[in-house]
Order: C-alpha cells, then structure tokens, then sequence
C-alpha cells in the first residue's frame, strides 16, 4: 500500500496524546521497547456525542479480542477506525483504564513536588484532562481499549493476562474511517503483573493512505463491516 | 471467583415496598436509597432486562462494565458481584441469583447497530437504546445521550471463548427466576426491557418483567 508519512513522534510512558485523525490517513502505533500498554478512545470529531462503543464493536464482528482485520464502531452504526497492520495479534477490550487508586495500591505514591517526571501518572485521569481540552469530561468518557495488550477468559469467565505479548517494534496501524478524535495514553495496562511503575514508550506516525477499496479486508471481514462502510460513507455524502 | 452462584432470596413479594411491571420495548426509571432491595424477575424466561446504575446524587458517577470485572476478575456478574462506578464507589451488591449468570459485554441494541448486525431494512425496528434515550428525555434532570454508557444485560448469556470469540447463546433463564441487588449508596436505576427480535436475546419472544422494591433498613 502506498502511504506518505505526514508527521511522527515519540510519546513517552506515562503520557496522554490526542489528535484528530483525518478520514484518509492513518496512525501507526510503534511498540519501541516491547511490552508496552496504550489506552485508547475515540469520538466523531464532528459530533462527539457519538463515540467509540465497545459492545457494538464486538457483536458486530463476533470477537472478544481486537485485531488485524477489525474495525471500532461508533455508537451510531459507523466505523470510526480499521485496524489495517498489525503485527501483535491480539489487543485487550475488556480491562479499561488504569486510575490514581490502582497504580498508588500497585507502585505506590510519587506527586510531581517527589518525581517531577517520573511521578505516578494514571490514563483515567490523562484522559479525563485531555477530554477538558475539547470541551468534554468525564460523561464523554465510556469503555476504551488496550492496545498491545493480551488478557484471556477462562470457561469460568476469569481474565487471565497474558505477559510478553507484544515483542520490541512490533506495531498497529488504524486507518481513519471518519474524522476521529483520538486519545491515546502509555500507562501500564491495569492487570499488568508488574513489581514497579514503569510504563513504556511508542513512536507514532500519521500517513495518508489510500481511499478504501471494495476488497478491503475489513470491509469484507464480515457482512455486518460491509454495511457498516455503507453507512459511514453515507455520513460524507 | 466462581462462574454461577445460585442464591435464592428470604425477602417476600408480600412485603415489598413496590411492585412494578415493565413491559417490553419500555424504558422504566426510578430512583432507590442505600439499603434498599430491588429484585428483578424474569417473568416469562429468557428476557434481556439492559439496566444502567447511576450515583443518584452525581450522574457522571455511574456504572462502569469494565471497571467491574476487571475488579472481580471474572467477565460474568452473579450473587456476590459488586457493581462498581466509573469512580470506583460500589453502587450495588447481588445479593440473590437464581439464574446464574448474566452480561455486561453485550451492550444495549440500537437502531443503528441493527441496520449493522442484521440489515440496513432494520433500522426502524424498536431497540433498548431507543428506550433508554425516551427514558432519560422524560425522566429529565440534565441525563443525555452521552450520558448512556455500556450496560448490564440481566438474564443474558454472552459466552467468550479462551481464544477471543464471543457468541450470543440460547439464554439460561427461565420463567420465574430473578436477580436481587442491595444498593450501597442512593441510586438511579435505568432499565430498557428489551424488544429485539433480531436475535436470541429474548428467545424472540420479548416478554414482560417485574420489578420488586423493599426496604430492608425498616424492621
């Protein structure tokens, strides 16, 4: 696929990152070191009381675990982003975010005033802050997924997470379906068994790409994608 | 935690406080105190209840589906789950479960993912998230689409499997059988008694529900 790279960058573990993502490129998700956790939302940048939805997302495709192929549904029947590459295999949409009472039980306290940049973030609270910038807030926030991330359930419903998941440059890549406001945040996923505050950085870039064809592979991964590329492509027309 | 946990209720129909039927395709909202009881009963079998739990006194405090099972570990909700807020406040605990299992990755249906799910013909056929938005209009108090979040499917079977599938099984419930919850703290209870057609949520035959209130904070 012919692609430009328009812009790249490295965010740091720990950090928030938010952009709209234009319908027509797409963002590349570099995990640098392996092993890394990031956070993700999005929203119709155009009408941002329509969001990412989670259980649409999964009935629609019949998956309990996010992949190359799949897409993210918004609430209102529309693709906001395909996960076009990947090379992980698996990212985690049940475990939501880390918040400020999970990572001081897990790692402890450490306040800016202590460990300036290594104080103990967490990506409910990077979120929360990020939404205020466009005028949202904590009603605007719903379940998110975890890209990088592989966590299992048992015949009982248990979660079990699974380590190592992600090796050292491995990477996703979500094409834009809409104009999407996307958060990201690099905190280590919640069920991580981790002994130490930690988290890992990635190294972003956004590229144009190609206007889908009609035999995209997550446009025919399932009849329920093929209508749903209808019906976002009605919303440009 | 185990998968399902039967536990049958001591509280009597006789002494409730309320007793409300809640047909299908109908939202029904009403606000219940810390302390008291709400049962709900599948009257028919196999009916989706789609329930949403809210702080009464804070709305953007409500009931996070991944919050809770990531805290208990398990994906499923039965006797002893406590429901927990995107704040992390417990709203309420099951405290009694006759069915055994019931869903909180489902989601509501919705107009828009019908035309997805089935056809782009079913967008006008009834939907929870019709019902809950009507609720929520009439129920007033500032609550808007936003505010209408991933939500509990009482009485729904919703397996995954260990290599990331999800189906949407036959259900386990049957005539009679009933969730009852002890709520923690103040809160407003949403509910949509599923209409859908489209699949086996409701056996495709919506039914009606009955929703029963104690206060067990008064001897």
């Amino acid at each position: 696929m012919e692609s430009t790279v328009l812009w790249s960058e490295t965010v740091p573990g720990g950090a928030t990152w938010s952009h709209v993502l234009k319908r027509g490129t797409a963002l590349r998700i570099v995990d640098l070191e392996g092993g890394a956790n990031v956070a993700a939302y999005f929203l119709n940048f155009e009408l941002t009381a329509e969001r990412f939805n989670l259980p649409d997302t999964l009935k629609a495709q019949h998956t309990a675990r996010l992949a190359k192929g799949h897409v993210l549904y918004s609430d209102m029947g529309r693709i906001l982003c395909s996960i076009t590459e990947d090379t992980v295999g698996w990212h985690d949409p049940l475990c939501g975010l880390s918040n400020n009472a999970l990572v001081e039980k897990k790692y402890g306290k450490a306040t800016y005033q202590q460990s300036r940049n290594e104080r103990h973030q967490n990506a409910r609270d990077g979120f929360l802050v990020e939404l205020g910038k466009y005028g949202l807030g904590p009603r605007d926030l719903h379940a998110t997924v975890n890209f990088f991330s592989k966590v299992t359930v048992d015949e009982a419903g248990d979660l079990h997470y699974k380590p190592n998941n992600s090796l050292p440059e491995s990477y996703v890549e979500l094409r834009a379906e809409m104009n999407v406001l996307v958060l990201l945040n690099t905190c280590q996923h919640p069920l991580a068994p981790d002994n130490e505050y930690a988290p890992r950085p990635v190294e972003l870039s956004i590229s144009k790409v190609s206007p889908v064809r009609t035999n995209d592979p997550c446009r025919t991964l399932c009849r329920e994608n093929t209508r749903g590329f209808l019906l976002t492509e009605l919303f440009f027309l | 935690m185990a998968t399902s946990i039967l536990q049958s209720s001591q509280l009597l129909p006789e002494d409730a406080l309320h007793s409300f039927v809640v047909e299908a395709g109908d939202p029904f909202l009403f606000e219940i105190g810390k302390g008291q009881v709400v049962r709900i009963v599948d009257l028919e079998g196999n009916q989706a209840v789609d329930t949403l739990f809210y702080n009464a006194h804070d709305y953007m405090d409500r009931y996070s589906a991944q919050d809770t099972i990531r805290e208990q570990g398990n994906v499923f909700l039965t006797t002893g789950t406590r429901l927990i807020s995107t704040t992390g406040n417990v709203l309420l605990t099951i405290t009694a479960d006759t069915c055994g299992r019931h869903d909180t990755l489902g989601g509501a249906c919705a107009t828009e993912s019908n035309m997805v799910r089935y056809d782009l013909s079913k967008g006008h056929m009834h939907a929870c998230r019709q019902s809950f938005m009507k609720g929520i209009q009439q129920w007033g108090r500032g609550l808007e689409k936003r505010d209408i979040t991933s939500n509990i499917n009482f009485f729904m079977n919703v397996p995954i499997t260990p290599e990331g599938g999800l189906t949407f099984e036959d259900g386990v419930s049957d005539a009679g059988k009933y969730v009852e919850l002890r709520a923690e703290m103040d809160v407003l209870v949403v509910i949509s008694n599923c209409p859908q057609l489209n699949n086996p949520c409701n056996g495709y035959n919506p039914t009606p529900v009955q929703i029963l209130i104690w206060d067990t904070n008064v001897q």
